[in-house]
């Protein structure tokens, strides 16, 4: 009982921090670093999306950037201007239904959400009988297509263009109330029932459905949520951008989630979250190393890409020596139960 | 309760069960045994729904005037009309805790959606109140209360099958299979295992299918013994009967 209601003050606390810090951030911080908030916070929910489907439920899927791609084109056609749409098509209109559209943020987010949700049970109801290997494959596989259709879907999506103009709507309350949104809701998910047969299904498949769990159904469910965090994430991303195109979809993008998810812990939201904003945080800040180092004796010419090399290194450290994350408690206890 | 009609299971070439006909009448509990390979841990896959049966029929009735046609339902489905069953090689969900072991166990019977779990509608809440006071009643019966938080694979071999019927009991069944209960466990062990098959019988009115290679332990709680050599029925009856069976003595120690 105590353990409980410490647990939910621990929790309360951290929130208000957590609020404070960001009220003055977003007060005293120069717009780069706030953009970098702004990432982290976006970072969280995808990292927290991708967790719920690999981690917790144990599903290897590498589909995000396709929802993500789903949700990033959502908000952008949903919220820019009229005048801005016709701007953007300019070498083939945009279709009828789309030109005179233009709705509220919040709106656009949803929708995005749903949609690209919607796109996930749809995907997922052929591809979730795969295992393993093949449902990553098939995933990927999905990504790509979504990445191809939309560069050639120019009435609809103008294309390898790409759009430009999106409104900035995205600033530190709105990805990061996301984000906080996200950790309570797959926190609240994961406590209960239905998220305890989800890690039954990833324990022993066999095991969970003679004890009565319909496999399908719950490996929908969570491939369904998470791909909604995965497409409002996108819509938020699209917003602070303000340019997207279809190339930013790439598999590069599924993967520095995944780093994310794996240096933080399979199963871990709070490592998760930590990881997320270290490693957005520390993609900036290794930017150095793509430039040429002058270290006064001798200059080291820059690569393009270096910073990448280092998380790589970090990535195959933490799987050989540490597979279980590096932000994991011995003994864990996110699953023992407190009476209330 | 459950009727078996001419089940034959073959895999490829391989008949791992051939025109098998059994029932297992309500309240009884029922021994299926046999030598190593002789197709029993093959009949409780069909009749849970891990394998189709290449013929035959399976029948359940729950209660009476309820009837049910188990061949071509997935394992929940059936899981879902009452039968539950433990596992030869164990099957717990390791890397969680003792309790949500079990707590997982009522799964199938929540009525709530996801969303009102994750909202914590006052529904939800109670439901789950319900669920884990049932699980923690459960762990209390096999003596595992105080094991509640461990992980379930860090639990000696002894505690872990007693973990699986626990399990197996919160999915509320009346029909349990046990496949091998007694494996592995010493003569006192198995002791006290009989004595606490029999009282969970008792207590949740159960139906008790099982698969059990110590002679013992089915010689002494059996009402009906069915014996399975190669997947052929050579003998059924009473405990006495069966044991004085000549097939089955010549199955079992090879005379012939």
């Amino acid at each position: 009982m105590r353990d409980k209601q410490r647990t939910d003050l621990a929790a309360l606390l951290a929130l208000v921090c957590a609020v404070v810090a960001l009220f003055l951030a977003n007060k005293y911080l120069d717009d780069y670093k706030i953009r970098i908030i702004n990432l982290s916070g976006i970072y969280v929910t995808l990292g927290l999306s991708m967790n719920l489907i690999n981690g917790f439920t144990g599903l290897f899927s590498l589909g995000h950037a396709g929802f993500m791609a789903v949700g990033a084109y959502t908000v952008a056609l949903l919220t820019m201007p009229i005048s801005m749409k016709e701007m953007n098509f300019f070498f083939q209109p945009i279709v009828p239904w789309l030109a005179n559209v233009e709705v509220g943020f919040l709106p656009a987010l949803l929708a995005a959400g749903l949609i690209s949700a919607f796109l996930g049970v749809l995907i997922g109801a052929p591809v979730l009988r795969l295992r393993d290997d093949y449902l990553a494959i098939a995933t990927l596989g999905f990504a790509e297509i979504i990445r191809v259709v939309f560069t050639n879907t120019q009435s609809l999506t103008n294309g390898a263009l790409g759009l430009k103009g999106i409104p900035n709507y995205t600033n530190i309350w709105w990805s990061w109330g996301v984000a906080f949104i996200t950790v309570w809701f797959v926190t609240s998910l994961i406590r209960g029932s239905y998220g305890k047969a989800f890690m039954a299904i990833r324990e022993d498949e066999v095991a969970a459905q003679a004890m009565g769990i319909n496999l399908f159904k719950h490996k929908v469910m969570s491939f369904a949520f998470a791909s909604f965090f995965a497409g409002v994430a996108g819509g938020l991303l699209a917003s602070l951008l303000g340019t997207i195109d279809p190339n930013m979809f790439r598999i590069t993008l599924t993967f520095n989630i995944l780093l994310i998810v794996v240096l933080g812990g399979l199963s871990r939201i709070t490592g998760t979250v930590i990881s997320a904003v270290v490693v957005t945080v520390m993609m900036e800040a290794l930017r150095f190393l793509d430039e040429s180092i002058n270290l006064g004796f001798i200059e080291i010419k820059g690569v393009p890409g270096m910073r990448m090399v280092v998380f790589s290194i970090i990535l195959i450290l933490v799987v050989i020596v540490r597979k279980a994350g590096l932000m994991t408690r011995l003994k864990g206890r996110e699953s023992s139960y407190a009476e209330n | 309760m459950l009727r078996i009609e001419n089940l034959t299971m073959q895999f490829g070439g391989v008949v791992a069960c051939s025109g098998l006909t059994a029932e297992v009448k309500p309240g009884q509990i029922v021994g299926l045994i046999g030598p190593n390979g002789a197709g029993k841990t093959t009949v409780f896959n069909v009749i849970t729904g891990v394998y189709k049966p290449t013929a035959g029929r399976i029948t359940f009735s729950p209660r009476e005037g309820e009837q049910y046609q188990l061949v071509g339902l997935s394992p929940d489905h059936i899981a879902k009309l009452g039968i539950c069953r433990t596992f030869q090689n164990i099957r717990l969900f390791s890397e969680l805790s003792v309790l949500d072991n079990v707590f997982i166990g009522s799964h199938l019977r929540l009525r709530s959606s996801v969303f009102s779990s994750v909202l914590r509608l006052p529904r939800y809440t109670a439901e789950e109140k319900e669920h884990y006071e049932k699980s923690l009643y459960l762990l209390e019966k096999i003596g595992l209360q105080d094991f509640r938080d461990e992980k379930a694979n860090s639990l000696p071999y002894g505690m872990q099958r007693r973990l699986e019927m626990a399990r197996a009991l919160a999915t509320n069944p009346k029909l349990l299979l046990l496949d091998e209960p007694a494996a592995g466990m010493n003569p006192q062990e198995t002791l006290e295992l009989t004595e606490f098959i029999q009282e969970i019988k008792e207590e949740f009115e159960l139906t008790v299918f099982l698969i059990e290679h110590h002679m013992e332990v089915v010689m002494e709680i059996s009402e009906k013994i069915y014996v399975l050599d190669h997947g052929v029925l050579i003998a059924e009856g009473s405990p006495s009967e069966v044991q004085s069976n000549d097939k089955v003595i010549e199955a079992y120690l090879g005379v012939g």
